[in-house]
């Protein structure tokens, strides 16, 4: 056990691509944590998609040993966080098990909306925070720039930032004693009832559930029984270790430590981060502040492109379920797709990584649905019910009014991109909240609907800004709107996968967009198809979709049989890939490219 | 009964050679400089002999010879060919023996030998009826030359059938109605009337991908001259009875029912396929596409067929209802769901039938005009 004051506890905020693991890494390497030969880069991110992505999806963390030029040698534990708002909750526990933050900004770039948000995070939980300008040795590079940026927009003295170079390992030894020198120790007592913070927890095959802690007070031991305060479950810790970064036993942790214990644990959803752990005997008084169970906000549906691939799907989710407590699932049928799962996500990066390994972990063809956020219904006999899924709309009679989830959005664009920044954020509803100027980048601050932003708003900003933007969002609450559920009917029936929740005065613009949208689609069929956008029982858009006119081999004679066969075989199981419904085939990809908006 | 009795019994030989490949054809032609005639003719009185066997006491209803050019066939070896089927199998009273021809002066000089050797129907490649258009379709007769054969067939076949291809680069509706005017009066009781199709592979097919074939109509316009078509030909008396096929009620090409009633038939020559049921299972024959591969399989074993296949039901079912929707008589329904082992939906049925594609008559589909333009999405609708 390592004595409060030889501990440092800390974190890294960063923008993607500022190099936040890369400097994790150096200081790995540089303090011998890890064999030269184990090195590969970005040691933290462990699954394939954090390395392609570059992003932290789970928290991660390192035992440093460090031997400071006083003489005396430390213990940093570095946390990695999730460097992106779908994850803020958990990010702001890990924020809470650290006494600092090292504040990474290229130094050739400035703050990103991403870094803010974090970077509040981290002063909401109190931090010390260094700031750190990296990629100094980019000739693009301009130092007393982006001090003034960081003074600027987050409001943090900036004068002391070190300079380093991650990549070269300039300024790595400066950054190890400024950890030592500026961070605070962590306090706590020794002798009081154990108090720790459950951090994150995940999914190890031969270990079962990993659960990370933060002692705050008192002492944990292998052996000792132990209880979740949120869950009120008990289990017994059959190992405790810290993590360098791989596990390595250790006999107990004390106050500011931080490692991770096994505890016959099935499940990581019986695992809370947040949650409080303490002794099944000897318990402290009150469980740690800030707790809030996971609470998905985006809904898709999963759907298997081959219907026979189901049981597969079922498979896969509750796999992926074992290492993800906050993604939920229920089973859905669609008359249009059949059977899947209606999922629940935290937000749209957590929705693609899911899809993403779902489809690649488990080699599974899914059709994704359009996203949609949770809608507050409040009913005529004062019932509030959350709707998930446009299709489980009731009857308007008894519905009083909706309301909607709103995000505050900040977004940092170089200025020449300012209009249509601006263009897009009106467009999807939006009010303006703030406008501010960092040199020649505009901070903007919106306030809009969820809804607007789920499907394709992220797509649509890289792309009228060429990549330049930065984008970041809160849950702010919810707000009444004038809310309603266009139905898209083709060949006269209601599809409802197709349905969507709208603002009524986008209603007709919407609607007239995706009938032209689907008309392209939906491929020529033997008679034509009206293609109509309603609402309730009023038709506001109409396409329709004329019969194809000829499709007939001219030739066909003895010869011609076997590779005709072949070709006509060809187009049926084509076909087959095709959704019916009702007498009309509707291609998968028409699902979600129907809800594109090119605006 | 086997399957195939409902569609009779024909035999196609292929003679693979052509003066010059057209633009347009995907057929299995070639261009040699010299042909040995009697090593041709050896090997089909081989594979004749070898076919004949296994089709013992088997009446043929049609022979055809097609290509290629087969009025590049000597007319001794077209004589030599006919003198060995008839020792072979019985022929049916009112058997049908085609060839098909260009209409080049050459080529009608040999008409009346031909005659004399048996053939009793020619099948004249025309394609069009004034000299620009032949010459785009890299032909090497004259509109003229192509009468002037015409008229030479009519006195020596008493059946005549030519060929013609419409929806040509830069053709308007009203010089296609013309043209078929034209060719309604030279009292024909019979014509194939093609679309032009671009085919993979071909001299067209290339410039096609590369953008440089211009001209074609669009969906709607071949779609409109396809429908006029039926019109103006079934008005003089010549209906549709296949899609690209007229004739005069009883003067159907007999071979070419064969296919599309889907009975059994014999393929000779390279790159020819057949049907042939034999102990009650269907096989797919086919033979190498290389003239000269295929010679030396029949010189050297006595075989000129690659390994062949059974057909599975379903297949057969497959084959029987894209060939049978061809005709305007339709498909015998019975029949196909008993090669096919599983009903054809009803509903399914009945919607075709309201949507103007289909009628349903005594058991039989019959697609309509407007479905027969559309014929491949109709039967990959009703492929289970």
């Amino acid at each position: 056990m390592t004595e409060l004051d030889h501990i440092r506890n800390f974190s890294i905020v960063a923008h993607i691509d500022h190099g936040k693991s890369t400097l994790a890494d150096r200081l790995i390497q540089l303090t011998g944590t890890v064999a030269e030969r184990d090195m590969k880069a970005q040691l933290l991110d462990s699954m394939d998609i954090e390395r392609e992505r570059g992003i932290t999806i789970k928290a991660n963390t390192v035992r440093i040993e460090y031997p400071a030029k006083d003489g005396q040698t430390y213990v940093l534990n570095l946390i990695d966080t999730p460097g992106h708002v779908d994850f803020a909750y958990e990010v702001s526990r890990s924020m809470q098990a650290v006494e600092g933050s090292l504040l990474v900004v290229d130094a050739s770039q400035g703050v990103e909306a991403q870094t803010l948000a974090n970077v509040y995070q981290a002063i909401d939980a109190g931090h010390e925070i260094v700031p750190v300008l990296n990629k100094i040795d980019l000739p693009a590079a301009d130092p007393e720039a982006v001090k003034a940026n960081i003074e600027d927009v987050i409001g943090i003295d900036a004068s002391d930032a070190i300079p380093i170079s991650a990549k070269s390992g300039l300024g790595i030894p400066e950054v190890l004693e400024a950890i030592v020198k500026r961070l605070p120790a962590p306090k706590g007592d020794r002798n009081a009832p154990l108090k720790a913070m459950l951090v994150d927890s995940w999914y190890d095959p031969y270990l079962g559930v990993v659960v990370m802690i933060r002692v705050m007070d008192g002492v944990i031991k292998k052996g000792d029984r132990i209880k979740m305060i949120q869950t009120g479950a008990l289990y017994g810790v059959d190992k405790l270790s810290v993590l360098k970064p791989q596990m390595v036993d250790i006999a107990e942790l004390g106050p500011g430590e931080i490692g991770v214990l096994t505890a016959s644990i099935k499940q990581v959803r019986d695992t809370r981060v947040g949650d409080t752990i303490t002794h099944e005997k000897k318990p402290c008084d009150k469980a740690l502040p800030g707790f809030k169970p996971a609470q998905p906000v985006v809904f898709c549906g999963l759907f298997p492109v081959d219907a026979n691939d189901f049981e597969d799907l079922r498979d896969a989710i509750e796999k992926l379920q074992l290492n993800d407590a906050s993604f939920s699932s229920e089973m859905e049928t669609s008359a249009a797709l059949g059977f899947g799962f209606r999922c629940g996500f935290l937000g749209l990066l957590h929705l693609e990584v899911i899809r993403d390994r779902l489809e690649r972990e488990y080699d599974l063809d899914l059709i994704t649905t359009a996203p949609s956020v949770v809608f507050k219904l409040h009913m005529k006999d004062g019932e509030v019910r959350d709707l998930h899924n446009p299709a489980d709309m009731p009857d308007l009679t008894y519905v009083d009014h909706i309301e909607e989830p709103r995000i505050k959005a900040t977004i940092m664009v170089p200025d020449d991109y300012l209009g249509d920044v601006l263009k897009l954020c009106q467009d999807r509803r939006g009010i303006q909240m703030d406008l501010t100027y960092a040199g020649s980048r505009a901070m903007v601050v919106y306030d809009l609907p969820l809804a607007e932003v789920v499907f394709d708003f992220y797509d649509r900003l890289k792309s009228v800004t060429k990549g330049y933007a930065s984008f970041d969002y809160q849950i702010t609450g919810y707000r009444e709107d004038h809310l309603v559920k266009m139905s898209i009917l083709v060949n006269d029936e209601p599809v409802d996968a197709l349905s969507i929740m709208v603002h009524r005065d986008r209603a007709e613009s919407r609607g007239r967009a995706m009938v032209e949208k689907l008309k392209d689609l939906i491929p020529r069929h033997m008679f034509k198809i009206p293609i109509q956008a309603a609402i309730g029982g009023r038709v506001i858009a109409r396409e329709t979709l004329s019969a194809m006119r000829k499709d007939v081999t001219a030739k066909c004679y003895g010869g011609d049989a076997t590779r005709k066969k072949k070709l006509l075989e060809k187009q049926k199981a084509g076909k087959k890939k095709m959704r019916q419904f009702g007498k009309v085939e509707i291609p998968q990809s028409a699902f979600i490219a129907a809800l594109k908006m090119d605006d | 009964m086997d399957d195939w009795r409902h569609g009779g019994f024909g035999l196609y030989l292929h003679w693979p050679f052509c003066a010059a490949k057209c633009p347009y054809c995907d057929f299995n032609s070639h261009v040699a400089a010299e042909i040995d005639q009697s090593r041709w003719n050896r090997a089909y009185l081989s594979e004749i002999e070898r076919l004949g066997a296994e089709t013992k006491g088997r009446v043929l209803n049609s022979i055809f010879f097609g290509g290629g050019t087969p009025s590049l066939m000597a007319p001794e070896l077209v004589q030599a060919i006919l003198d060995k089927v008839r020792a072979t199998w019985t022929l049916a009273n009112d058997v049908e023996i085609t060839l098909e021809a260009n209409p080049t002066s050459i080529e009608s000089g040999r008409f009346r030998a031909y005659s004399e050797a048996g053939v009793n129907r020619i099948s004249m490649g025309m394609q069009a009826l004034n000299d620009a258009d032949l010459k785009r379709l890299g032909r090497m007769h004259s509109a003229a030359e192509g009468r002037a054969a015409f008229d030479i067939a009519r006195k020596h076949f008493d059946r005549v059938s030519f060929d013609l291809i419409y929806a040509r680069q830069d053709q308007s509706l009203n010089a296609w109605k013309a043209e078929l005017h034209e060719a309604l009066a030279m009292a024909v009781d019979h014509f194939s009337l093609y679309q032009l199709t671009i085919e993979d592979g071909t001299a067209f097919g290339l410039r096609h991908a590369a953008g440089k074939l211009h001209g074609l109509p669009d969906d709607a316009l071949a779609s409109d001259m396809y429908l006029i078509t039926q019109d103006i030909c079934s008005s003089h008396g010549l209906p549709a009875y296949e899609i690209s096929n007229h004739a005069r009620p009883g003067a159907e090409s007999r071979h070419n029912l064969v296919y599309w009633r889907y009975g059994d038939y014999l393929g000779i020559g390279p790159g020819a396929h057949g049907r042939l049921t034999l102990d009650g299972t269907r096989h797919a024959t086919d033979t190498p596409r290389a003239p000269e591969a295929w010679l030396r399989a029949v010189e050297a074993a006595g075989n000129g067929e690659l390994p062949r296949e059974a057909l599975p039901l379903s297949e057969q079912a497959t084959e029987y209802l894209l060939f049978s929707l061809r005709l305007s008589e339709g498909m015998d329904l019975a029949r196909y769901e008993a090669l096919s082992g599983q009903p054809v939906d009803r509903a399914k049925l009945r919607h075709l039938e309201e949507i103007g594609m289909i009628t349903l008559e005594q058991g039989r589909i019959c697609p309509t005009d407007a479905g027969r333009a559309v014929l491949n999405a109709l039967i990959v609708e009703l492929m289970p």
